[in-house]
């Protein structure tokens, strides 16, 4: 459950917190693009260690090494499935160059859960669903949404009680083959839907019950501003994505095997 | 036998819930485990089926060291009932879901099928026996929980809040059943809030504030202290309330039982009337 944990909000105060939602959005949006557009290494690092000044300056270490870890993983899978497959389409040889692409792949991987991760856990929900309204999606979605996100957290949270219920009733989650394994969840899974499902009807009464949807225009305690800092990260956005195209499209960006 | 040793445990956010706990349940006893929300109770018995492992310290049971045996098989003598059982129904039949921890334990379906029974007949379930769980009511599926834990007859019996969402009837017939397991000479933890409940069965109670015991004795002694339970934030019992008030009539401050307080008010009645 700790890729959850890497995505939980706690709520601090710092200037990255008190970003606006939606400028924070478009970065991740941007790092996101980014991201997808450089298969080479170099670039990749190089926006790992962007991110690493917004972890700091957020004091969010601690949660964001366990969404990290949570992503070792997948991000170990996609190496194996990258190196396993190059070797087989370069005729049973491996380069300097294959090890680095896959690397470099599960990189990407890595850097795409961090720059989500640093977004989850500096956005409350709340700021997040103010800030769907006032793109103007509308509140039906941007309820769901936050709900969704919201729920996030109980729900992993859940889900280690009922492990816990079953390994006392003497589950052993890890014994036996791989299909027995994936039939060991079902004690686990089944009890979990019924829960959420029990509980989104427990909710909806409890909307309904507090005349939600009984006027078509919501009216909002607080609203979203834009401040300086959410322009700096405006700036900062368009900067790295003028920069990344640019080199995209004019600077052959060496691999790691070429230069040394 | 349950023995604790010094146990701190951290839990991997940080919280550090116990703070050096030591406590040693004998064979057979009745304990009641008491606290506010956060004191650390449910940590602390998690402890007993190696659900949690101790971040300092230890615990055996039956002198087996929680760290060197797996869930499963500490399991095998420590059953314990979760607060909600939904969060442990899953078969389409009761009895499939009686009998799950049974097969997982690796019994011969002779001995599950012998073991089903009972359990059923035990918590009055025989009728529901090829009912989905779901389409049971709460105080039912609670039973069904119980009857899945006790189906394979653990020595020690572990409840977290078995008196939440029950009706006074059911908590007569839970305190029924826990004396019956006491006559078979099993040990029974109960994890609670439920003051009433704890005076009516009078057992061995174990107060927690904070990570720590605060007190530790008889529920006779225990629930007739205001200072000391204050300071977990827990009302006297009724029965112990009234006498607290009545100490000017000369009559004693530790009672909380109901029938021992009209046995003692009855025969103070009956001297006045001399």
């Amino acid at each position: 459950m700790s890729v959850f944990d890497g995505l939980k909000f706690r709520k601090v105060h710092s200037p990255i917190h008190n970003l606006d939602p939606r400028m924070k959005f478009i970065y991740v949006i941007a790092l996101f693009v980014v991201a997808i557009l450089f298969g080479q290494i170099i670039p990749l690092l190089a926006l790992f260690v962007l991110q690493l000044p917004f972890v700091l300056l957020a004091r969010v270490q601690r949660q964001w090494l366990r969404s990290l870890r949570g992503a070792a993983f997948l991000a170990a899978f996609i190496f194996v499935i990258n190196i396993v497959t190059r070797f087989f389409y370069s005729g049973y040889v491996l380069t300097g160059a294959d090890w680095e692409y896959s690397a470099a792949m599960s990189l990407r991987f890595v850097v795409l859960v961090e720059s989500f991760s640093v977004f989850f856990l500096t956005t409350s929900p709340d700021h997040l669903g103010l800030a769907l309204e006032q793109t103007r999606v509308p509140y039906e979605f941007s309820f769901a949404f936050t709900t969704a996100v919201r729920f996030v957290p109980v729900l992993a949270e859940e889900a280690q009680t009922i492990m816990d219920a079953q390994k006392a009733r003497g589950l052993e989650m890890e014994k036996g083959n791989f299909m027995k394994k994936i039939r060991n969840y079902i004690p686990v899974l089944i009890p979990l839907i019924v829960s959420a499902i029990r509980r989104s009807l427990e909710l909806a009464e409890a909307m309904e019950s507090r005349a939600w949807g009984a006027t078509k225009k919501r009216t909002n305690l607080y609203a979203l501003k834009l401040h300086r800092g959410d322009f700096a990260l405006l700036a900062l956005t368009v900067g790295i994505l003028a920069v990344s195209i640019y080199v995209y499209l004019f600077i052959p960006v060496p691999t790691l095997v070429e230069l040394l | 036998m349950i023995e604790v040793e010094d146990v701190h445990y951290v839990y991997p956010s940080g919280v550090e819930a116990l703070k050096g706990v030591s406590l040693a349940i004998k064979d057979g006893e009745f304990i009641a485990i008491m606290g506010q929300n956060g004191a650390g109770k449910t940590t602390l018995v998690k402890h007993f089926n190696g659900l949690l492992k101790p971040t300092q310290g230890n615990v055996r049971i039956n002198g087996v060291d929680t760290r060197k045996a797996s869930i499963a098989e500490l399991a095998r003598n420590v059953g314990f009932v979760f607060q909600n059982p939904d969060h442990q129904l899953f078969s389409e039949t009761v009895e499939e879901e009686i009998s799950f921890a049974l097969k997982n334990f690796g019994f011969e379906p002779g001995v599950i099928e012998k073991r089903l029974d009972w359990a059923l007949n035990l918590l009055g379930l025989t009728q529901y026996r090829k009912t989905s769980p779901f389409l049971l009511s709460g105080g039912e599926r609670k039973r069904v929980a119980l009857a899945s834990v006790l189906a394979w007859d653990p020595q020690v019996l572990v409840l977290d809040e078995p008196t939440i969402g029950q009706d006074h009837q059911q908590k007569e017939n839970l305190r029924q059943f826990i004396i019956q397991m006491q006559s078979q000479g099993k040990t029974v933890v109960i994890v609670t809030h439920d003051v009433e409940f704890v005076a009516e069965c009078s057992p061995r109670v174990i107060l927690m504030k904070e990570g720590k015991i605060v007190a530790d004795g008889e529920g006779k002694e225990i629930l007739t202290n205001p200072e000391v339970l204050a300071q977990s934030s827990i009302v006297l019992p009724q029965v112990a309330q009234i006498f607290t008030q009545l100490t000017a009539l000369g009559l004693p401050k530790d009672v909380i039982d109901i029938y021992e307080a009209k046995e003692i008010l009855l025969k103070a009645l009956k001297e006045r009337q001399k």
